[in-house]
């Protein structure tokens, strides 16, 4: 459904400053494929992510969304059938508006200059959407969302970013802010509505044994390209020790952070 | 000192100067952005509403001078998000170039005097003396009910939520230069229709109007904020519009005790610190609680 065709991205060109962030990609999504990305720092992961959503401009190549270039289409254009959720819990909500009102912000998808209050029937629908969560927050869909905490704004930031259907769903280390506990119920739940919608998901993680547990498919990054992907034949029989193994060997990478 | 006609005055002229606290409000509050185009937009809903009852049109006065403030809007929103000027800059030049513009409407002239015109106040003299203030609060309410309910639609929320939260709103689909500028299109429409409601209110239209207006504005947030602390939309427009009367109310009662009107300008300026320092007292409180 998603295909990049020779997508390069150069911060700065012909600059002293000039760095290769994406080289040459060449990389195909099919309809349905839930696949983590690991890599380290610097390896172009969230430049990929930032590439596809449409927020930088790639040096050159194709971006096609079934079939269809958009390239050259807007950021906000291509958020209509593109959700993201980011690192910090922060960013996904709007704090000073209702768990109501950030909802329906989520599910009016383009329809932005009707003149419509939020109705009875958009409230029901949230408020079914907001159970599924299981975090209560359906009681108080008229509180501020910032006074909620981490992890609640970050699983309300993933029903927001899912709740139009949107056809690809981008997960930028959504977790990793997060303390551990919290963390693997958000994951769960991004786990449940994924697989319930049959949604297109491209995970960013740092953790391998994210990597291994959710997922179809693992994609290994490294300075601007795409070394390895595992797919599910390969990934059944992955234990963590040989996946670690595996992403160190191929790219020579033996920081702590990659082994916790 | 404070007889009746002082006070009705200064509830009248509260009244009008709440209107464009309100359109402040969108801008400052809503967008969070600091628009400095206020200053030139209510000179110009002055302009626009003088020529206008001049030529015996004071209704339709009105209503250009709020398309014009519209317009003014769109002005500083196209420098600000299409040509990235920084939104403070954006309004400062939008503002000197409606100096020009204004008195180019005012016919050349710096000063127009409405005395003897019949304007929109003129026929509610049947009411009394409450007449005036009557006309003016319901404006006031309608205005305030409209925007009640705009900011409560799908379109204000997204509104909001590009004052709130812009990373937010450019990872969703809206399109947060167009939302800027239709919020401070509308911001600025209110500002010029206050202007204009003054202009015949006053019976004169100067050049120099709008000097300090975008301060006021702020004050008259500030201040009714102090007061009243709910955050819900509701109490937040109410806020507005009791900080507009209790600041017009302040500077009557420095005028009474016998402040040079030429003082009031400074005296709104300090006002608005001390409400700010106040504020921020407050918070610091709030924190070590």
């Amino acid at each position: 459904m998603l295909e990049l065709q020779d997508i390069s991205v150069i911060f700065h060109p012909g600059t002293i400053h000039e760095k290769v962030a994406l080289s040459h990609i060449n990389f195909r999504i099919e309809e349905g494929d839930f696949i983590t990305i690991i890599g380290s720092n610097g390896a172009g992961k969230s430049t990929l992510f930032q590439t596809i959503s449409g927020a930088i401009a790639p040096y050159q190549g194709h971006i096609f969304l079934h079939q269809q270039d958009i390239t050259s289409l807007k950021e906000h254009k291509r958020s209509r059938f593109i959700g993201r959720l980011f690192q910090d819990p922060l960013k996904g909500t709007a704090p000073s508006m209702t768990i109501a009102e950030n909802l329906a912000l989520a599910g009016c998808q383009g329809h932005y200059f009707s003149l419509k209050p939020i109705l009875a029937k958009q409230r029901q629908q949230m408020y079914e959407a907001l159970k599924e969560l299981n975090l209560g927050l359906e009681e108080r869909m008229d509180t501020k969302v910032g006074v909620l905490s981490g992890g609640q704004r970050q699983a309300l930031s993933l029903l927001m970013a899912t709740y139009a259907k949107p056809q690809l769903l981008l997960l930028d280390e959504h977790t990793a802010a997060l303390d551990p506990q919290t963390a693997s119920k958000v994951l769960e739940l991004t786990d449940k509505i994924v697989k319930k919608n049959q949604m297109t998901t491209l995970m960013i993680t740092h953790n391998m044994q994210d990597a291994l547990t959710y997922g179809q498919k693992i994609m290994i990054m490294k300075e601007g390209q795409i070394i390895d992907v595992i797919n599910s034949e390969r990934k059944k029989d992955l234990t963590v020790e040989q996946l670690i193994h595996l992403y160190s060997s191929k790219t020579n990478d033996y920081n702590d952070r990659i082994l916790l | 000192m404070l007889n009746q006609v002082v006070v009705i005055g200064a509830l009248e002229l509260g009244s009008i100067f709440a209107i464009m606290s309100l359109g402040l409000y969108i801008s400052y509050k809503v967008l969070n952005l600091p628009d400095l185009t206020v200053d030139g937009s209510f000179t110009l809903g002055c302009a626009v509403s003088a020529v206008m009852t001049l030529s015996g049109h004071p209704v339709i006065g009105l209503i250009l001078a709020f398309i014009s403030g519209l317009l003014a809007g769109v002005v500083t929103g196209v420098l600000t998000t299409k040509l990235k000027i920084a939104s403070l800059l954006a309004g400062i030049l939008t503002m000197t170039g409606l100096y020009s513009v204004n008195l180019k409407i005012m016919n050349d002239s710096p000063h127009i005097s409405l005395f003897d015109c019949s304007t929109v106040f003129t026929p509610l003299s049947v009411f009394g003396e409450y007449g005036v203030l009557l006309f003016i609060g319901v404006v006031v309410i309608v205005v305030t009910l409209c925007l009640h309910y705009f900011l409560k639609t799908q379109f204000g929320l997204a509104l909001r939520a590009c004052g709130d939260n812009e990373d937010m709103v450019k990872a969703s689909s809206i399109d947060v230069d167009i939302m800027k500028m239709i919020g401070l299109s509308l911001a600025n429409g209110l500002v010029s229709l206050s202007g204009a409601i003054y202009a015949q209110h006053q019976a004169f239209s100067d050049s120099q109007s709008g000097t300090g207006m975008m301060v006021i504005g702020l004050a008259s947030i500030i201040i009714g904020m102090a007061f009243i602390k709910k955050d819900q939309m509701a109490y937040q427009l109410l806020a507005v519009i009791v900080g507009s009367i209790i600041y017009r109310g302040i500077l009557t009662i420095a005028l009474q005790i016998g402040i040079p009107s030429t003082d009031l300008k400074l005296l709104s300026a300090i006002l608005v610190v001390v409400a700010l320092i106040l504020t921020k007292v407050k918070m610091r409180r709030k924190e070590v609680c």
